[in-house]
């Protein structure tokens, strides 16, 4: 089956393996659970374990099965604002995350790439590293510093600025959700950034400077197209896990925060609602899976 | 100009490292605080190393988190290098786009999504929740990523010292285990590393996967992270760090050195053709 290299020669069950092997893993535990989610997503809610009727159980009774389809779910999710707002509230603010983490990550890159050669593995060793360290106890230090009896209060305070019943409020809201997230995927988009401008070739903006060209306007015309591939990388990077985060709400965001990820969470965990989850599991999907093909055609050319 | 330049970069990165390390460092220090409160300073102790290490569910728990680490990489490793010499090698069989596909798909698939499906598939082929599907669903999260990290070492690898292998006859298995692993073994190391520590950390698909007797460490944690604060956590967050920190330090050492005796044997090995 597998058609393979050319100019290696060799048995034919060996090539077939190395393929076949990771396919059918995939196909099993990656590729098949979608159709599943999909099927459950149409079924009903059932008080037992697992806690929902099935449909689609086996061939024979397929055009059976096809009469019981039930897409309560999916009306339940249309009618119910609360579903709707979650989604546009998380897509909001996976947006205005990306759009974020690029005005941080951007600069970071650049200087990055800037620096002399001889620090610039050492500068990113430096961005990967926290990421080798846990996400949770990332999330978890900034509930420390925001909380608030929490840090920020207590220097604020010992500055002076703040009386002492003053206190910093910005736990369990949107913009402490921003910061955790910012925080924790800065290394994923300053990364794809760094590796878009350290290619650049630097006499290409000699040349303009001795034209004449500002260093302002030579960085638009120039540097900033040229990085575009790692932008989009490292966009989509990004905004594409963030639309479905649940840590960083659930932690920091409190109850104010509308996420899609949270929502799926507890329909499932509280509600034991494993019908709706799915149908929230398959529309987020939906939403995110032309991000994703965008993303593997750039993925596939870096 | 170029000072200015400078002055600016500077600046930039000063600040963005000060970002990314200042929360680290502050729940290490305050994990050596004698006050149970996290936030205000009262003298330096490790009585919560002491509490943390006396914790009979938080010792088992890190005990489970590190056998599915363990078992998860090591499954995971072995997947991904070959999906890498899959995409790498094979550029014509049957459904090579949908196997790219799923193997770049799980690096971004929201992680809500990726467990409730696993759990579902879990669910109806009969398999008991527990030990067993956690790992399953960290290997097949993470040979992903394993794979990534392998093919980019497999596109700038030099195949005209395979072909060479091949061409004084010898077969193509022993040909991977002879010149290729040798080769790419940094990767492969690498991308074990990777996927031990994306296994350590998993909450999300542990959390929709896991069963009795199989409480990882961050189920753990957040789930006393959601009662509240105490420094205990932050103890056992700076052990974790440690260990991090630790192997990094250690496999960047040994990569190096490797490189350097790998040179040394190239260099030697010319000097004697020549």
């Amino acid at each position: 089956m597998a058609e393979a290299a050319p100019a290696k020669g060799g048995p034919g069950w060996t090539r077939w393996l190395v393929v076949a092997v990771p396919y059918l893993w995939s196909l099993v535990f990656f590729l098949a659970p979608f159709f599943i989610i999909l099927k459950i997503s149409l079924s009903q809610t059932a008080i037992a374990m697992p806690p929902y009727l099935p449909v689609f159980d086996g061939l024979s009774t397929f055009w059976e099965s096809v009469g019981e389809l039930n897409f309560d779910n999916y009306v339940f999710l249309a009618e119910d604002s609360l579903y709707i707002r979650a989604y546009l509230s998380s897509l909001k603010i996976a947006a205005v995350s990306t759009l974020l983490l690029l005005l941080i990550g951007y600069p970071m890159a650049y200087s990055m790439a800037r620096a002399p050669k001889s620090v610039r593995p050492m500068l990113v060793m430096l961005v990967i590293l926290p990421f080798w360290t846990s996400f949770l106890i990332r999330v978890y230090a900034w509930i420390g510093i925001l909380k608030p009896e929490g840090l920020i209060t207590v220097f604020l305070q010992w500055l002076g600025i703040y009386g002492p019943e003053d206190q910093l409020r910005v736990f369990n809201t949107e913009t402490a959700v921003y910061i955790g997230i910012v925080y924790s995927y800065l290394p994923f988009m300053v990364l794809p950034l760094y590796s878009a401008l350290e290619k650049l070739d630097m006499t290409l903006l000699e040349a303009a400077s001795d034209l004449g060209c500002p260093p302002v306007k030579s960085f638009w015309v120039i540097t900033f197209p040229l990085s575009l591939p790692g932008v989009i990388a490292g966009s989509f990077l990004c905004f594409i896990p963030i639309v479905g985060e649940f840590v960083i709400p659930d932690l920091l965001g409190g109850s104010s925060t509308l996420m899609i990820g949270k929502t799926l969470w507890s329909e499932f965990f509280s509600n034991r609602d494993w019908p709706l989850s799915s149908a929230v599991a398959v529309i987020l999907l939906a939403l995110l899976v032309v991000p994703i093909v965008i993303f593997q055609n750039y993925q596939k050319r870096i | 100009m170029n000072k200015n330049l400078g002055w600016f970069n500077l600046t930039s990165l000063v600040l963005g490292f000060a970002f990314l390390y200042l929360p680290i460092l502050l729940l290490v220090v305050f994990s050596f605080n004698e006050s149970k409160l996290v936030t205000v300073w009262a003298g330096f102790s490790t009585k919560w190393y002491v509490s943390m290490w006396a914790n009979e569910g938080l010792m088992d728990a890190a005990w489970v988190t590190v056998r599915v680490g363990l078992l998860s990489a090591t499954i995971a490793t072995a997947l991904g290098t070959l999906a890498a010499l899959t995409l790498d090698r094979f550029h014509r069989f049957p459904g090579r786009t949908l196997f790219s596909g799923m193997v770049y798909a799980p690096l971004v698939m929201p992680e809500v999504i990726t467990g409730l499906s696993l759990l579902l598939l879990f669910v109806a082929i009969n398999f008991d929740r527990g030990f067993w599907t956690v790992t399953l669903a960290h290997t097949t999260l993470t040979m992903c990523f394993v794979a990534v990290v392998v093919q980019s070492r497999l596109v700038t690898f030099d195949k005209s010292l395979e072909e060479a292998a091949q061409d004084l006859g010898c077969p193509p298995v022993k040909t991977f285990f002879a010149i290729t692993l040798p080769l790419i073994l940094p990767a492969v190391v690498a991308g074990w590393m990777l996927a031990f520590t994306l296994s350590l950390d998993d909450l999300v698909i542990a959390s929709f996967n896991t069963g009795p007797g199989a409480t990882t460490l961050p189920i753990k944690i957040y789930s006393q992270v959601r009662l509240g604060v105490t420094p205990e956590i932050n103890a056992i967050c700076s052990i974790m760090i440690g260990i991090v920190a630790i192997g990094v330090i250690v496999a960047s050492i040994a990569t190096r050195r490797s490189e350097l005796e790998r040179d040394k044997a190239e260099r030697a090995a010319f000097r004697v053709d020549g």
